[in-house]
């Protein structure tokens, strides 16, 4: 196959990638409300309203009421933006420390097994109880909360770049790129890290969804960000007490997390298989 | 084999004394005082002062590592503050309600995953391999604990087939202990499903594609004993490494699962230590939840170390 540009060559086979399309479409839509939840929220997510309270899905609340009245479309949309937020900056702390990490130890192989058995020992933690009490040793907060669950989700991120990095430095241009005077550090950004892209945004695309599912199981047991902001685990936590008479106290909040997740993770595998050319058939 | 075990344990031995040392330094990450954090504001100073010294907090660094690596050498995780008692009695007591909940789940998880990879495998691109597998990536991608609210709401509550919560010990009550255990080991085992049919699809696909498989094909040998008879034995390999993260995957679930069915396991003495910063629980429950893990690990590891001679090579 011959294109005029690599990129939009690539643009193109996403987009005809069907995972892709669905979750990005997905994704895309579950951001704009909740980037746009300040205009779009029929109510205060915060505000009692004693009259309404265990009110069912209707005209007025779409998605119901709480024990104290609140609208829980309005707080299932600040919760979503919570998620994605801390999703998102595990992403960043993820991907910025996983590649430095994972670069270290397959460029510099003195450094390898010590980096790679510290990896390991991270990894034998069930990383959700790690995370659960990282969290909750620091104090709760949303921040420590990143901080948490980015422990949780290094090691494995670095473990791929070192395969890769491994893979990528026994080429040819390497050692040609070396001849020419270049040092490590240019070697390492300009002609080993930019082959480890593809492997290393798939793995990060689920690391946003792992992290989405991990921030609420936070939330739920009580380890999560703070009140008053509504996390969808603590909605759902709160809701727990009312599932008899009011389940969907309960359930919207847990879809909400599902069809974000399950973008995601659409996203990730349609990235996959474009992007990871061993898994290209 | 002997050589492939040395280097196996001893590459065990190095991660579990970095295991240890971690779950160590976990109260030294508590900001201010771990004493003051346990006891509620109106402590008076001598009240701390006293749980400072019970947790050996004013001894300096290296003593308390000492102190920490000579008790854990004997199975010692210290005692709770909350509970007032043996963190390894307390762990060890609950570890049945846990190993039968992810155990349980394991089965549910291990056979179901494989057939269903094997289904989507032998009708590759058909809809059966479709829908198993948009059937997998959202198990994949549901909240285990709101999976297991929604099990209680439908099983429990409006049809109340099942108990909403408990535990009943296999010993006491066979009976007792499937009601009690059987949505708890679904919602648990659901998640990892899809994962395992997952891999298994792959995994299978690519043996489908060897030239052995095609030559059974031509000689004319049933589908079902192509499957079973050269596929599956040699799909094994990858199924089984996974089915190694997965045990940890369930650990760590287990312990969420436990919370929202009232399971007095191993990960409700975690969360109720995580509530109360009741420090040594919570680094013990660590450290055992890893040891757990890496004893998995290293057995599924020579399991296929004696089943695959080229795996004694890496």
């Amino acid at each position: 196959m011959t294109s005029a540009s690599p990129v939009r060559d690539l643009g193109l086979r996403l987009l005809r990638n069907r995972s892709f399309a669905v979750g990005g479409g997905l994704i895309f839509a579950v951001l704009l409300i909740a980037l746009t939840a300040d205009w779009l929220a029929p109510f205060d997510p915060l505000r009692n309203a004693f009259r309404m309270r265990l009110q069912p899905p209707g005209a007025a609340h779409w998605f119901g009421t709480d024990h104290y009245g609140r609208d829980i479309l309005s707080r299932v949309m600040y919760g979503t933006r919570i998620s994605l937020l801390i999703g998102g900056l595990v992403v960043v702390v993820t991907g910025a420390l996983g590649t430095v990490i994972g670069a270290v130890a397959g460029f510099y192989s003195r450094l390898d097994a010590p980096i790679m058995r510290l990896m390991d020992a991270t990894m034998a933690f069930p990383s959700i109880v790690l995370a659960m009490i990282v969290s909750a040793v620091l104090g709760a907060s949303v921040v420590n909360v990143v901080v948490a669950l980015s422990i949780a989700t290094i090691p494995h991120t670095a473990r791929i770049v070192r395969a890769s990095v491994l893979v990528a430095r026994e080429h040819d241009y390497v050692e040609a790129a070396r001849a020419l005077g270049a040092g490590d550090l240019r070697i390492l950004f300009r002609h080993v890290l930019i082959n480890c892209l593809g492997p290393l945004i798939v793995r990060l695309t689920y690391v946003f969804a792992i992290a989405i599912l991990a921030e609420a199981t936070l939330s739920f047991v009580g380890a999560g960000p703070p009140p008053p902001a509504p996390s969808l685990g603590s909605i759902i936590a709160q809701g727990r007490d009312f599932m008899r008479e009011a389940a969907w106290i309960t359930i919207f909040p847990g879809l909400t997390i599902l069809v974000c997740v399950l973008g995601l993770n659409l996203l990730g595998d349609g990235l996959r298989d474009v992007l990871d050319p061993r898994s290209r058939s | 084999m002997a050589a492939f075990l040395a280097r196996r344990l001893a590459g065990a031995l190095i991660v579990l004394l970095l295991v240890s040392l971690m779950s160590f330094a976990l109260i030294w990450l508590v900001p201010g005082d771990p004493a003051s954090a346990f006891l509620d504001a109106s402590a008076t100073p001598d009240q701390i002062q006293r749980l400072r010294t019970a947790l050996g907090l004013d001894e300096p660094l290296p003593l308390q590592m000492a102190h920490w690596y000579g008790r854990i050498l004997r199975g010692d995780l210290g005692e709770s503050i909350l509970l007032q008692r043996s963190v390894s009695a307390a762990l060890i007591e609950r570890l049945p309600a846990t190993l039968s909940l992810a155990g349980t789940a394991l089965l549910i998880a291990t056979l179901g995953g494989v057939a269903a990879g094997i289904v989507a495998a032998v009708n590759h691109d058909k809809w059966a391999d479709q829908a198993t597998m948009s059937a997998a990536l959202i198990g994949l991608s549901v909240p285990d604990f709101w999976l297991g609210l929604v099990l209680i709401l439908v099983f429990a509550v409006s049809l109340g087939w099942l108990p909403t919560g408990g535990f009943v010990p296999f010993g006491e009550s066979p009976l007792g202990w499937l009601r009690t255990i059987a949505l708890p080991a679904l919602t648990l085992g659901l998640v990892q499903l899809g994962f395992i049919a997952r891999i298994s699809r792959t995994a299978m696909l690519e043996v489908m594609r060897q030239d052995y498989v095609r030559t059974a094909d031509a000689k004319g040998i049933s589908k079902l004993e192509i499957v079973v008879r050269h596929c599956l034995p040699n799909a094994f390999i990858p199924i089984v490494t996974v089915i190694g993260i997965v045990a940890g995957a369930l650990l760590g679930g287990a312990v969420v699962i436990e919370q929202v069915y009232s399971i007095p396991g191993v990960g409700r003495l975690i969360i109720g230590a995580i509530a109360a910063r009741d420090f040594p629980v919570m680094q013990g429950g660590l450290l055992f939840l890893a040891v757990v893990y890496l004893t998995v690990n290293l057995t599924v590891d020579l399991i296929y170390a004696l089943v695959d001679p080229r795996v004694r090579l890496t």
